[in-house]
């Protein structure tokens, strides 16, 4: 940025079309960026840019370093406020992007342009840090047009051509490419750990976590993006036992729900009535719990099973992650539930008294009747005035009571928390389970799309004799949520439902966006290894890769060589007739000398030849006439001539 | 037997014509082909290189496909643009050069006629400084001009030129040298100043250009008559201009320039007389002659008889 001394060369100046084009590819970086940085720096670089441009069109020249360098240090200083540092992936890109915005003040030599173009490229790649789906990986990709248009057009003499079409000129190039470029990403070996500190990428991500509060899902619930994408081995299950699990909550402290996570006990007891066999390829979440469908009977590998069946992976899920498993739908789980496990009762003291009232004179009204209880319960939500809304009103100290007698409106949360303190107070043992519920089933794809709004929390309750049974006391107040799905059960109260149509579009869409995930995002180290596994190689190790890179680039250059060698010949078959005649005759000695005209050639040949004198002659006569006296040769005679060419026999000169 | 080395220079001089250091010069037409174009990364190239390995590092790193994606096609396009590079030379023929008129200290204007089956864009040609850069349209030849500084009469060989390109992405440079074995004639340079040619001086009156005294006639005017001749005051009783004819200017004694009229002198500084002396006469559209040692040229006028009478005294050894 700072200001270089002068040159003794004079520095050529940019034209005015590839100062356009790069102005063009920072624009666009810009835009491709504009999702992650700060609002008030995209509009400020934008403006910048944009008048930059304008000062270039009155008059060319580098802008003084009195206006350039405070820019540059009230960037640094933005970016510093507002992110609290200069490294790590997004204010590292914010300040990328502010420093090639200000490239341009001073961009006017040839130098600078290339520099400029470099960085572009390098700008290109941050977007793809923040967002790896397929759509916007192919509007980045088209960023590349109009830098490689730029290195284009600084180019001496060329063609003239129009804006549109310099910016579509490189697409060829970048078409040729595409076949080494995949080959490329195939094999180029992937790192099964990362060189320098993995980026810390769970900011601010919403997700399920393994506390819950009335009213925490909130921002999950207005998440479109997908949790995890579920196939099955035979025909899904209907919408309402679409229920996985992630969390099994026992502790209860007043304010929310949290799971305790012991490792090294052995899981509940289960036993299976039936089962169904599915895939889940879940999408980052960067926490340890793998969702599963209702309650799992075995744990993948990587991963292990807790004692009330929920599913902890080893390692955070960073990278989509694919695993099969194999659920019980029809079961009983844990049917001798020992009388210790008290944690299926407690209650924090002081809490929520009228509820605790209310759970007690539901024990009194129906004795030891415990499913009673849980219809009372579910009554009370169905016919007790309760609305289902995403925007409910907030709660007080005794959450539960305000929520059971005052506001009575609320989602998922509310619902299975009131529920499983009601049943606890009643002495039912009950426990919140929070996961996804429900999910979009794609035909063309057989497979089921889980949103992360989809989340859901529900409750379970043991009874003697069935263990712990499912219930959503949601579904008493909103059946639509579990028949129909969270968005429909949301209404209008989603900024992202609009209608039928364009949902149905997205829901359809999504096959795009699983498939990119399956084939590029998810091609890590793992999959690269066992890519050759249909050709019999069980591993493939980075030295075969390596060897296969190798091999196939230089095949690729082959074909490039092959390409660039190819050299079409002269199409002027009278040209090609006489080199013939020319070399027949370069047997016997005759050859022809470096700027002797064919007249003088042939008639030197006649010469020499004395036998063929005749035949000679004719053929000269012949070739000038054709020559000379047309501006097109007829087919025929130029035919003719060739024939005549190809029957000419020179015979031996008599010494 | 031969040494190595000079089997080796050998075999270079043969399959590396353009690299080595022994050049020989060829004949033209020069076709450029795949062992004479030479190809190297520019400093731009190797910059970008060095930022993809950042990409592919950073991409690796962040186990970030899309990224990794976006790096591989950038990366092989820009190794596909060296193949571009490569083809934008290959093929290309040098068929002449043309050679315009210098005096020697003054520059002679070259013109090289280029040709090639296919279009090509920036192209450049370098001559010494000189650079000069073209593109090709198809199967029309490419002219180009370049300047190259003289600085003694006679015949000068061309020196090497070199062809390169660097399209389309800048990070390639591809080149050949070319070494034509044409020459061009650089005419000597004239003295400063100098007496007049002595056969003409006892006619001495007619040495001044004159027209006639006598206004012959007025006629029309036509583009090109010079202003001062326009007769003003009969114009003005007219539709049209009147332009004053005069009479031709009588008929000018031909300058019979001899080399042996410059006795005393060195050969350089009689060649020098000699051709301010055709200067002049070219100038004043006299008629002359030239008489050199072994070489006599008969009266005449015009630019071609300048410019014979000019090479030869350039040819003079």
């Amino acid at each position: 940025m700072s200001q270089r001394p002068a040159r003794p060369v004079p520095v050529a100046a940019v034209g005015q079309r590839s100062f356009d084009l790069l102005g063009l590819g920072m624009a666009f970086v810009l835009a491709v960026n504009a999702a992650h940085l700060p609002w008030w720096l995209s509009l400020a670089l934008a403006f910048a840019l944009g008048w930059r441009w304008w000062q270039r069109r009155q008059r060319a020249g580098r802008v003084p370093g009195w206006i350039k360098l405070p820019l540059l240090a009230l960037l640094t200083l933005a970016v510093i406020v507002h992110y609290g540092n200069l490294f790590g992936r997004a204010p590292g890109t914010a300040l990328a992007i502010g420093l090639l915005i200000l490239k341009l003040l001073e961009t006017e030599s040839h130098r600078d342009v290339r520099v400029g173009v470099g960085f572009t490229c390098f700008t290109l790649m941050t977007a793809l840090l923040f967002d790896q789906g397929m759509v916007s990986t192919v509007v980045v990709a088209l960023g590349l047009l109009p830098a490689l248009a730029t290195l284009r057009a600084l180019e001496p003499a060329q063609a003239p051509a129009s804006v549109p079409r310099s910016l579509l000129s490189p697409l060829a190039l970048l078409v040729a490419a595409l076949p080494l470029a995949l080959l490329a990403f195939l094999l180029v070996p992937r790192l099964s750990s990362p060189l320098w500190g993995a980026p810390s990428r769970d900011q601010a991500r919403s997700g399920l976590s393994d506390r819950m509060s009335p009213g925490g899902f909130t921002e999950l619930l207005t998440d479109d993006h997908p949790a995890m994408r579920v196939s099955f081995d035979g025909a899904p299950p209907p919408p309402d036992q679409r229920y996985f699990r992630a969390y099994v909550m026992a502790r209860y402290d007043g304010v929310g729900w949290s799971y305790r996570d012991v490792a090294n006990l052995p899981p509940a007891a289960l036993d299976v009535a039936q089962a169904v066999k599915y895939r889940i390829t879940l999408l980052p979440t960067h926490r340890h719990v793998l969702p599963t469908l209702d309650v799992p009977i075995d744990a993948p590998a990587g991963a292990s099973m807790r004692r009330d069946r929920v599913v902890m992976a080893a390692r955070p899920v960073d990278d989509a992650l694919t695993y099969t498993l194999s659920s019980a739908t029809q079961y009983q789980l844990e049917p001798g539930l020992d009388e210790h496990q008290r944690r299926w009762l407690q209650l924090p003291a002081g809490f929520n008294p009228r509820t605790l009232a209310l759970g007690q004179s539901w024990r009194q009204r129906y004795g030891n009747d415990d499913a009673a209880i849980v219809r009372a319960a579910l009554a009370l939500f169905h016919d007790g005035g309760f609305r289902y809304t995403l925007a409910p009103a907030p709660l007080g100290r005794d959450a539960m009571d305000d929520f059971l007698f005052d506001t009575r409106e609320g989602f998922c949360e509310h619902y299975s928390s009131a529920f499983t303190v009601l049943m606890r107070a009643a002495g039912i043992r009950a426990r919140v389970v929070t996961g996804y519920q429900g999910g979009y089933w794609n035909k063309l794809g057989d497979y089921l799309l889980v949103r992360n709004s989809d989340a859901h929390a529900w409750s379970e309750v043991w009874l003697a004799g069935r263990g712990w049974v499912r219930v959503d006391p949601t579904a008493a107040v909103r059946p639509e949520r579990v028949s129909l799905g969270a968005a429909v059960a949301a209404g209008d109260q989603l900024d992202w439902y609009h209608g039928d149509w364009l949902q149905g579009f997205r829901n359809r869409w999504d096959i795009v966006n699983r498939w990119w995930d399956q084939a590029v995002t998810g091609f890590d180290a793992l999959r690269q290894r066992s890519l050759l596994t249909p050709f019999g190689i069980r591993d493939t190790d980075t030295t075969t890769l390596g060897v296969l890179l190798a091999i196939g680039t230089t095949l690729f250059i082959a074909i490039g060589l092959a390409w660039a060698l190819l050299r079409r010949q002269s199409r002027d078959p009278l040209r090609e007739a006489l080199r013939e005649l020319e070399r027949k005759l370069a047997h016997q000695r005759i050859a022809r000398r470096v700027g002797e005209g064919p007249q003088h050639y042939l008639s030197r040949a006649a010469r020499t030849l004395p036998s063929q004198r005749e035949e000679l002659m004719k053929l000269t006569k012949c070739y000038l006439d054709l020559r000379y006296a047309h501006d097109e040769p007829p087919t025929e005679s130029v035919h003719a001539f060739r024939r005549a060419v190809r029957d000419f026999r020179a015979k031996n000169v008599v010494q | 037997m031969r040494g190595l080395p000079q089997r080796l220079q050998g075999w270079a001089e043969q399959r590396l014509p353009a690299l080595t250091r022994y050049r020989r010069p060829e004949d033209l037409p020069i076709e450029l082909h795949r062992h004479r174009i030479y190809i190297v990364p520019t400093g731009f190239g190797l910059g970008f290189s060095a930022l993809l390995l950042v990409m592919l590092v950073g991409a690796l790193n962040y186990n970030n496909n899309s990224a990794l994606l976006l790096t591989c096609l950038l990366g092989a396009a820009s190794a596909a643009s060296m193949l571009v590079a490569f083809r934008s030379l290959d093929g290309l023929r040098l068929e002449q050069v043309r050679a315009g008129h210098a005096t020697a200290g003054g520059s002679i204007e070259l013109t090289f006629t280029l040709q090639s089956g296919r279009p090509r864009s920036a192209i450049r040609l370098d001559l010494g400084n000189a650079s000069a850069s073209f593109a090709l349209e198809g199967h029309d030849a490419a002219l180009v001009k370049l300047a190259l500084p003289t600085e003694v009469r006679g015949w000068q060989a061309l020196p090497r030129l070199r062809l390169w390109s660097s399209w389309p992405l800048g990070m390639f440079r591809a080149w050949s040298w070319l070494h034509p074995t044409q020459s061009v004639l650089v005419w000597p340079r004239p003295e400063m100043a100098g007496p007049a040619p002595s056969a003409a001086a006892d006619d001495a009156r007619h040495m001044r250009l004159h027209r006639g005294e006598e206004l012959a006639a007025l006629r029309a005017y036509q583009a090109g008559d010079p202003q001062r001749h326009v007769a003003w005051k009969a114009s003005a009783r007219h539709d049209n201009l009147l332009v004053k004819d005069f009479e031709q200017p009588q008929n000018q004694p031909q300058w019979q320039l001899d080399w042996r009229q410059l006795r005393g002198m060195d050969n350089e500084a009689r060649i020098a007389r000699l051709a301010r002396w055709l200067n002049e006469a070219q100038q004043h559209r006299r008629s002359f002659s030239l008489w050199l040692p072994g070489n006599e040229i008969g009266s005449g006028s015009g630019a071609l008889h300048y410019a014979r009478c000019m090479d030869a005294l350039a040819c003079l050894p």
